[in-house]
């Protein structure tokens, strides 16, 4: 109901989000639901804030899976959800009001909260749960990318990044131009073999996801002795160690 | 619709104002830029020029707004008026609040200092806290440590002269192997996440050992999945490893530690100890006269494989020791859950790491034997721990071994190892001794806390019992150089070793989470006398939130929140180094209180002055300091040695200098905070290099250069073992003699965790960690961190969970040889299988914390104290023996064994208690920025 750009943009801002690394700390979380909160349109409430049912507004959470594989340890993945910014992002089209958009200079995608009529299509039209009704504002709140960081003059230069890629203590989360092959995040999803989220949906994600590296390696092969301790004793043992020295 | 898109301004006003200050939304003291918009709090984000975490934040200092506005704040000085535990309390002005408190401690101080007890919980003021304790004159002062890590604190200054966390850190920048075992995710929390997230990006390895793999564990590239209580013992087999291979470093072993010293092997009272030279210092035969000479002179080469009229070297003792087929992979493997395969593997990797990876920095220094090193040689493998392998009973000798490994290595203090963070490297030897000589009306004799060298040191009476009431620094928990905090109430009710009159407790929730045995330590809180009095007589807390030990306080000094106060995170307590510098810290009031609160180290200067305390009044008997930010200026531990070490003088000097009024506003114009760096030749081997030494005592860590040998064996540990042998004056009682002969091997050693002895009936292990967005029982008050981690079901392996046909929504009742628990459940495979857990601190008692009663903290939240008791269950020889480590008192909580049964759903978590009453008012139904409803 509501229109891509006619000229997809060729800059597309996104996040690389490393999962090798990312240890589940919630810092992007709450650092999130901070900024967002005194900035871009209306705060993100918390209902029931100290009761049996808490239940908050959050433009990013993180969840956590368990894969047990056939052989070895089971793994724990931290993976942390946004808004995805995608290309063919069916929020946006499915908006009867035009209040989801898609910016044409950079591929952002936002919600217009003074066209917002709070009918929740665009929710139930993410593929991936990341847009929430704020329940006092009653409009969808969703991640901008931190639209006014990211060009505000009144930061400084460092600090033009979303809210979520400064605060990441693990340095898992990094934000750039996905369009421009040259960009670092696009050299480190094409060096890590970055991966979209459910690529079978067809909305060209722009977030990209960097895999865990393999873990729990074969053990490696033992030492060996440098005397055999029952024949020689202590002391063969001694003077083998110290004729090094 | 066509395409349409509105105008926006990218570039809004993002606050009126910056002000930085120190983070404490936990322990690890970040700093923080606070925006402010309108004269109010707006958003926190870190600090990028801080030391500490260089501009990332955690969750919970991200979540900091929630805090200082959260519904659970106190707001004004109570006075009880109900019953203990009820919560009845009325609201009184801050005179009659500190005159109460001076009427009760006023006649103490005159008559029986002793009978003040003040303990502090999560407080980063000890330095201040213990100087007030001191200057009243009670022996009875202690923090939080004796509960929380003083297994690692000790373990490792008493072997290596630092620690982890806030004594050293791994070097982040040249490591290739790191190890990080058991810990707790909260500590050190942003400097671990970054160092994690460098190395791993840098393609080095991380390696978790630790019964749970979540958070750090399911990133490492192997886990070792490891039984609790028993990392000891996986060490020790590491060891075995690598010196049955060779792989150790000779060089470094002989120069820099006491493994080249000769161990006395006469009988008698000396046999044991290190031979020292008739002017004290410790002999070593020199490898090219073969001749005994002091360790420390001029082109000494120990010889390790020495013999001297029967005295072998420290390193024969070792050797012979490790190399016992007891350690020998094959014999551990079972007890640790770790495959034999996979511990020579991991002994190899760090073999390979250490030696064929081993980095050189083109860095000449010189030795403090005065032998100039043309580079450094670094053993690129590094390590780290804190709480898992610290809180069990033979947490010490764990730790102790966890250093000894590094040392073998030759990785502490070389490039790409583990380095230590100013004040230290500082040995043990070179901290006070504890003190406990009580005179009425005048000071304790020196101070409380200390490192003792051997049974003179011990705190004990003149009759041999125990000075403390925490019985610290007794036969019982011989080094215990952070007390036992966990034990001041037991002790206090049962009157053992003496009664009390006033118990003061700051920032410790002593009636739930931080105590074990909860339900018992409220009973001796309310329990009362023959005639009506109360037990405990008089019990007065400081804290800013309304947690659940308030009901149980007869006067409340309400505290600020850490936006609204002055303090200084120094170098005489807990600073803010890096391996690189020196650095301290303040927070000051970037907001002012709405309520009627006040800082509690201000308060405890007014009442220090009340009670005309020396060091807190002048001549003319007024108070000395205005408050806590006037002490901070102008207090002088040394004569030009205070709190804060920057901007002293006239604003030029480091260290040392007189106080200068300025001094607060230089640390506010810089960020908050104050470095001085480490100069280049003395950044690695702090403790044998002369550049870092000479700086040390320039800017005042040291009065003279320290140099010092490692202590891979322990003296003071032994003279322990020759008092329990019959040797020396001040004797152990009989009951302890094995234990202390056992305990304190002078190398480390490894035994079974004394939770052990009731594994036949309770097979099963069961452990709390924190979660990295919560801090204790703080993070619940928080709307945005309780949405995080508001739920804390038990989790259970495969093995068990299969076992007892759990399935999803089960719960359980899990009982330990104390007491039993019900509560929900989840199934989780990272997990050592003989072993469950739960998050800590998140089950709430209802009506605290400003929550609603069917809160689900207070409804499916639950505790694990309840399963845990100070005391270890009657052995049948008709005494009660301690929880706790036998050398430093530290509480074993994870020494916990269960058994567990399925139960079907329930409403109700058990043990549940009534709501206690709250002191402040209900909490808003929401939070929606600009009209709370």
């Amino acid at each position: 109901m509501t229109q891509l750009p006619a000229t997809p943009s060729k800059k597309k801002l996104g996040l690389v989000i490393d999962l090798d690394i990312c240890v589940g700390c919630h810092a992007c979380v709450t650092s999130c639901k901070g900024w967002n909160t005194e900035n871009y349109g209306a705060p993100l409430s918390d209902m029931d804030a100290y009761g049996a049912d808490p239940s908050g507004t959050f433009l990013n959470r993180i969840h956590s899976f368990e894969v047990q594989p056939a052989e070895g340890p089971s793994q724990t993945i931290h993976f942390p959800k946004s808004c995805l910014h995608c290309e063919d992002a069916p929020c946006v089209t499915v908006c009867p009001t035009g209040a989801s958009y898609k910016r044409a200079e950079d591929g952002i995608v936002l919600v217009n909260e003074d066209a917002c009529i709070g009918c929740g299509l665009c929710a139930w039209a993410c593929p991936y749960g990341a847009r929430e009704l704020d329940q006092a504002a009653g409009v969808m709140k969703k991640c901008t990318l931190c639209v006014d960081r990211i060009y505000n003059q009144n930061l400084p230069e460092e600090d033009r990044l979303p809210a979520c890629v400064r605060t990441c203590p693990a340095g898992a989360r990094h934000f750039g131009d996905l369009g421009d092959p040259d960009s670092d995040v696009s050299r480190l999803v094409a060096e890590r073999e970055g991966m979209d989220l459910m690529p079978e949906l067809g909305t060209k994600p722009v977030n990209k996801y960097l895999p865990p590296k393999p873990k729990d390696r074969p053990a490696a092969e033992p030492l060996s002795p440098i005397a055999d301790l029952q024949a020689t004793g202590l002391a063969g043992w001694l003077d083998r160690l110290l004729e090094k020295l | 619709m066509p395409y349409r898109q509105p105008a926006l301004d990218l570039s809004p006003p993002v606050s009126d104002e910056v002000r930085k200050t120190t983070c404490y939304m936990c322990a690890c003291r970040c700093g923080i830029n606070v925006h402010m918009k309108d004269g109010k709090l707006a958003y926190i984000e870190g600090n990028r020029d801080h030391p500490v975490n260089r501009g990332v934040l955690c969750a919970k200092g991200s979540s900091g707004i929630m805090q200082v506005t959260a519904p659970s704040r106190l707001r004004a000085p109570l006075k009880r008026v109900g019953p203990r535990g009820s919560g009845e309390f009325e609201e009184i002005s801050w005179e009659e609040a500190l005159q109460t408190a001076t009427s009760w401690l006023k006649p103490l101080r005159e008559t029986a200092p002793e009978k003040l007890a003040f303990f502090t919980g999560r407080d980063q003021s000890q330095s201040f806290t213990s100087w007030w304790a001191q200057s009243y004159g009670t022996p009875n002062y202690a923090a939080h440590g004796g509960f929380c890590s003083v297994n690692m604190a000790a373990g490792g200054i008493y072997t290596i002269g630092g620690a982890f966390w806030e004594f050293g850190q791994p070097d982040w920048d040249h490591t290739k192997l790191f190890l990080l075992f058991g810990v707790a995710e909260d500590h050190d929390s942003n400097p671990i996440k970054m160092g994690i997230g460098k190395i791993k990006t840098r393609g080095a390895k991380v390696i978790g050992i630790n019964p749970i793999r979540s958070g750090y564990n399911a990133v490492a590239d192997d886990w070792y999945g490891v039984t609790p209580g028993s990392d000891g013992l996986l060490i020790l087999s590491l060891i075995h490893e690598l010196l049955k291979a060779g792989k150790v470093d000779l060089d470094y072993l002989a120069q820099f530690t006491n493994a080249g010293c000769l161990v006395n092997a006469t009988e008698g009272s000396e046999k044991g100890l290190l031979l020292r030279d008739s002017a004290g210092e410790l002999l070593v035969i020199d490898r090219v006269t073969g001749e005994p000479a002091a360790y420390d002179k001029a082109g000494v080469r120990p010889d390790l494989g020495a013999s001297w009229n029967g005295h072998r070297t420290v390193f024969q003792h070792m050797a012979e020791k490790y190399l016992s087929p007891y350690y020998a992979p094959e014999a551990v493997a079972e007890r640790t859950g770790i495959t034999a395969a996979r511990i020579k593997g991991l002994a190899a990797e760090i073999a390979r790491v250490a030696f064929e990876e081993a980095i050189e920095l083109r860095q000449p220094w010189t030795d403090f034997r005065g032998e100039r090193h043309e580079v450094m040689v670094g053993r690129p493998v590094s390590m780290h721990s804190m709480r898992g392998i610290s809180a069990h009973s033979n947490g010490f000798q764990t730790a102790r071994a966890l250093h000894l490994l590094q040392v073998l290595i030759g990785s502490v203090e070389t490039p790409g190892g583990f380095r230590f963070k100013p004040p230290y490297p500082k040995p043990a030897t070179a901290h006070p001794v504890p003190h406990c000589k009580v005179t009425p009306g005048a000071p304790l004799d020196g101070p409380h806390l200390g490192y003792p060298q051997g049974p003179e040191h011990l705190a004990l009476k003149e009759d041999g019992t125990p000075a403390r009431i925490d019985k610290a620094f007794s036969w019982e928990a011989p080094l215990s150089a952070h007390g036992l905090m966990h034990m001041v109430i037991s002790n206090a009710h049962a009157g053992v070793p003496y009664r009390i009159d006033t118990l003061l407790l700051y920032m410790a929730n002593m009636a739930w989470n931080s105590t074990m045995n909860t339900r018992q330590v409220i009973e001796m809180l309310t329990d009362k006398g023959e005639g009506g009095e109360y037990v405990i007589p008089r019990i007065i807390y400081s804290d800013a939130y309304s947690s659940e030990m308030v009901a149980y306080a007869d006067l409340i000094l309400p505290d600020t929140t850490y936006l609204e106060r002055h303090d200084c995170i120094s170098l005489l307590d807990r600073p803010i180094c890096e391996a690189d510098a020196a650095a301290d810290a303040i927070r000051w009031p970037v907001i002012e209180p709405d309520r009627n609160v006040r800082g509690f180290q201000s308060v405890m200067l007014d009442l220090g002055a009340r009670l005309g305390l020396p060091g807190m009044v002048g001549e003319d008997g007024a108070a000395k300091y205005k408050d806590y930010a006037d002490y901070i200026v102008r207090h002088e531990r040394r004569p030009g040695v205070g709190p804060l070490a920057g901007f002293r003088g006239n604003g030029e000097d480091v260290g040392r200098g007189a106080p200068n009024p300025e001094q607060l506003q230089r640390y506010i114009d810089n960020g908050g905070f104050f470095a001085t760096h480490v100069p280049e030749e003395g950044l690695y081997y702090k403790p044998w290099n002369r550049a870092y030494q000479d700086w040390a005592v320039t800017i005042g860590l040291y009065d003279k250069p320290l140099p010092y040998l490692f202590s891979v064996y322990s003296e003071p540990m032994r003279r322990f073992q020759l008092a329990a042998e019959g040797h020396g004056d001040r004797q152990p009682p009989d009951h302890l003699r094995d234990q202390i002969k056992s305990a304190m091997d002078p190398l480390p050693a490894w035994y079974p965790p004394f939770g052990d002895a009731g594994a036949g009936e309770y097979p099963i292990h069961a452990l709390t960690q924190r979660p990295m967005a919560m801090y204790h029982s703080w993070g619940t008050q928080n709307a945005w961190l309780r949405q995080i981690h508001g739920r804390n079901p038990l989790y259970l392996p495969e093995a068990i969970w299969r076992e007892h046909g759990f399935a999803e929504g089960d719960w359980a009742k899990v009982t330990s040889p104390h007491g039993s628990i019900t509560v929900p459940v989840a199934l989780m495979a990272g997990l050592n299988s003989k072993t469950i857990w739960t998050w800590n601190a998140i089950g709430k008692r209802k009506g605290a914390w400003a929550l609603e009663p069917d809160a689900p903290e207070a409804t499916k939240g639950f505790l694990l104290n309840h399963l845990i008791h100070e005391l270890l269950p009657p052995k049948g020889d008709g005494l009660r023996w301690a929880n706790s480590d036998p050398v430093t008192g530290q509480a074993a909580w994870f020494d916990l064994r269960v058994k567990i049964e399925r139960v079907p759903p329930q409403e109700q978590t058990s043990p549940d208690f009534p709501v206690i009453k709250s002191p402040v008012p209900k909490a808003p139904k929401n939070r929606l920025w600009g009209g709370e409803k």
